[in-house]
């Protein structure tokens, strides 16, 4: 098992031919998962690498079966893309995009809930998700992922960072540690998928044991995780929360990392963590230490 | 981008909002003209990015040419928390009635825009949320439905807002709804709008922040980037491409994504050291960038160490590593640099690193990044 994907899920690309896509498309190939599908306007009928090229979504499903979309296109045509693709009935959107604007975001965000309340969107700005062994959409490099270790306890990881993300892959990995699934849900302001989203999606699935969270500073969606956990999960945690020494007013980097009027303080958020029973690491390899201790007892 | 009050107040214009009068001046006579223009009295208001402006004496009245030029030559060079005044915007003076707050922004729990709307303005809303809550009426708004004037009135109703004024709070609600969505705000916020004493209602200030990711819809923007206030690291970091921000400390830092960024700046403190600054080269980064990216940190004069932290994702260890050698070919770097570097081509990085003939003392590499972030200090204290 594993959450939102696994060893069947099919795999369409917008935006395959490319320079990102094509790169991150055919290394996702090369990792496994089965890309099925590219999609680029008025390019149907060539192939990248022998993948098939079709001008929309909705032939590439018909025609591939494609029921997951991986969306690698500017900024200018990524909501138009997500929408395209949650039209076509895709079931799971990773958007890799950086640069999409807020307002962008909120509007796509109402149409998915709206419109097409089947579709769970990823992103935009995250490095994607991987279910090590099974499938990868995105741009996680493959070979830091530890699959899930037979009669061993396995982790998911959930992660608003992308590079803290292959970091948190790599402290599990060196010590030997499986994952189930790692999910980048992104920095920006409106994540399709939430912290809370995927911890109710691991504290279901039977191949996780334990999960590993990566939050920042900004925005209050540790807080609200915090309060889930609290409520609803079962399964152990450890966690990083960066950011504690980031000055007030200054975006670090992600649109969504910003400490604004005392609101979206690391402290406050680690506090809340650590008030819901997660063991919270003062950096990434403290946090990997404590989820080793975790599964191993 | 943050912009200033009169860039504000020249946004609201464009999208129907009521301001008063005026225009900005960068010299008492430039001051003078603006204030005739506009009629006395007039108000002469320091236009810098930080509040506290009218207690540090930073807003005046002026009743006549005379007295204008006098604020405006008192205002203009005056340090307000350490921002020189530059410009000055000289606005007709209001009869104000009342004073209210309007502001839009994304609530991101929520993942709805929201309104905050308060018959209480002109003092910090974040007092009156922490003393009178109930002052502020909070209404979410549908991206897809968008504001329309009824709801913006129940709104003014809820808010306390009295009936004689409630039309024209409607009006500027929508009108300010419009600049938030179509003009691609982060914030847009008026503190106080006023409630005339001759019944019209209209924006006494401007607070907007911008959202740099649409810039690519906005080339009006362009004309505002000139008084942004960044320092000459951060101008140079720009100029390059590099997201960067200036730090007080004495080790630079050069990492890979905003949050692997952010996470060594953290490390170097808990190893008892300080950042010099943030800066994240990006996903992808060639090797000209991580050249431009080390002599922007080695023209810091407060740096002594030079920490480099790179999980390869997009981003290729050799590349980070061919880039390292070019710019300590190109120029002569002051500080010692202290890599970690993990991930894609990660073995052939360090390969080319040791390979360079670089010597031990200006180059060290370390198998961690909390090990890395220790020497970095080690050698930060060493050199101050």
């Amino acid at each position: 098992m594993a959450i939102f994907v696994d060893a069947s899920t099919r795999v369409v690309v917008q935006g395959l031919t490319g320079g990102q896509g094509r790169f991150h498309g055919l290394r996702n190939r090369a990792y496994g998962t089965r890309v099925v599908a590219g999609v680029t306007p008025g390019k149907a009928g060539q192939d990248v690498d022998g993948i098939p090229v079709y001008d929309t979504v909705a032939d590439a499903v018909r025609t591939t079966g494609a029921d997951a979309s991986f969306v690698a296109v500017p900024p200018k045509a990524a909501p138009s893309a997500i929408l395209e693709a949650a039209a076509a009935g895709v079931r799971f959107v990773v958007c890799i995009t950086e640069g999409v604007p807020a307002q962008d975001e909120a509007r796509v965000y109402a149409s998915l809930l709206r419109d097409h309340p089947g579709t769970r969107l990823l992103g935009p700005n995250c490095p994607g998700i991987i279910s090590p062994g099974k499938c990868n959409i995105g741009i996680t490099a493959g070979e830091i992922a530890l699959p899930p270790v037979a009669g061993a306890r396995n982790v998911g990881i959930v992660s608003r960072s992308g590079t803290l993300t292959y970091q948190a892959l790599f402290e599990l990995k060196s010590r030997g540690i499986g994952v189930s699934t790692c999910v980048g849900i992104g920095g920006d302001p409106v994540p399709g998928t939430s912290f809370v989203d995927c911890l109710a999606e691991f504290e279901r699935d039977p191949e996780t044991d334990a999960i590993l969270m990566i939050g920042e500073i900004g925005g209050s969606a540790e807080e609200e995780a915090a309060e889930f956990i609290a409520a609803r999960v079962s399964k152990p945690m450890s966690a990083y929360v960066v950011g504690v020494t980031a000055p007030a007013g200054k975006k670090m980097g992600h649109a969504g990392a910003i400490v604004s009027g005392g609101k979206g303080t690391a402290a406050g958020k680690i506090d809340a963590l650590r008030r819901a029973g997660v063991q919270v690491g003062a950096n990434p390899t403290e946090a990997g230490a404590f989820m080793a201790h975790i599964v191993r007892g | 981008m943050d912009l200033l009050e009169y860039q504000g107040k020249q946004y609201f214009a464009r999208f129907g909002i009521p301001v008063s009068a005026g225009d900005v001046a960068t010299t008492p006579e430039e001051a003078v003209r603006a204030a005739e223009a506009a009629g006395y009295p007039v108000v002469v208001k320091a236009q810098v990015h930080v509040g506290g402006r009218g207690k540090a004496g930073g807003i005046r009245i002026a009743t006549d040419a005379a007295e204008a030029r006098t604020h405006a030559g008192a205002i203009l060079g005056m340090s307000i928390k350490g921002r020189v005044v530059r410009r000055v915007w000289v606005e007709r003076a209001s009869d104000i009635a009342e004073e209210y707050y309007a502001s839009f922004t994304l609530d991101r729990a929520a993942k709805q825009h929201l309104l905050m709307l308060s018959a209480r303005g002109g003092v910090d809303i974040e007092e009156v949320a922490a003393t009178d809550p109930g002052a502020i009426a909070r209404v979410h708004v549908d991206p897809l439905e968008g504001l329309d004037t009824a709801t913006a009135r129940a709104a003014a109703a809820a808010a306390g807002i009295p009936e004689r004024a409630r039309d024209g709070v409607a009006a500027v609600l929508v009108a300010l709804y419009g600049c938030f969505t179509k003009g691609d705000c982060d914030l847009a916020e008026i503190n106080p709008l006023i409630l005339t004493t001759s019944g019209s209602v209209h924006a006494l200030d401007a607070k907007v922040s911008l959202d740099g990711n649409a810039a690519f819809r906005h080339p009006e923007w362009e004309e505002w980037r000139g008084t942004e206030e960044l320092d000459a690291r951060e101008r140079l970091a720009r100029d390059k491409g590099l997201q960067y921000i200036g730090l007080s400390g004495s080790v630079g830092i050069i990492a890979n994504g905003a949050g692997l960024a952010m996470s060594t700046l953290d490390v170097v403190q808990q190893a008892g050291g300080a950042a010099a600054n943030f800066l994240d080269i990006g996903g992808g980064a060639n090797a000209e960038m991580m050249a431009g990216a080390l002599q922007v940190i080695d023209s810091d004069p407060a740096v002594r160490s030079i920490l480099v932290n790179v999980f390869g994702g997009i981003t290729r260890g050799d590349e980070v590593a061919r880039g390292i050698v070019e710019a300590m070919r190109r120029v002569t770097l002051r500080a010692p640099i202290v890599i970690r570097l993990d991930g894609t081509n990660a073995e052939e990085g360090r390969a080319i690193l040791a390979s360079a003939g670089i010597p031990a003392d200006r180059l060290v590499s370390k198998p961690t990044m909390l090990e890395a972030a220790r020497e970095a200090v080690a050698i930060a204290a060493r050199g101050a």
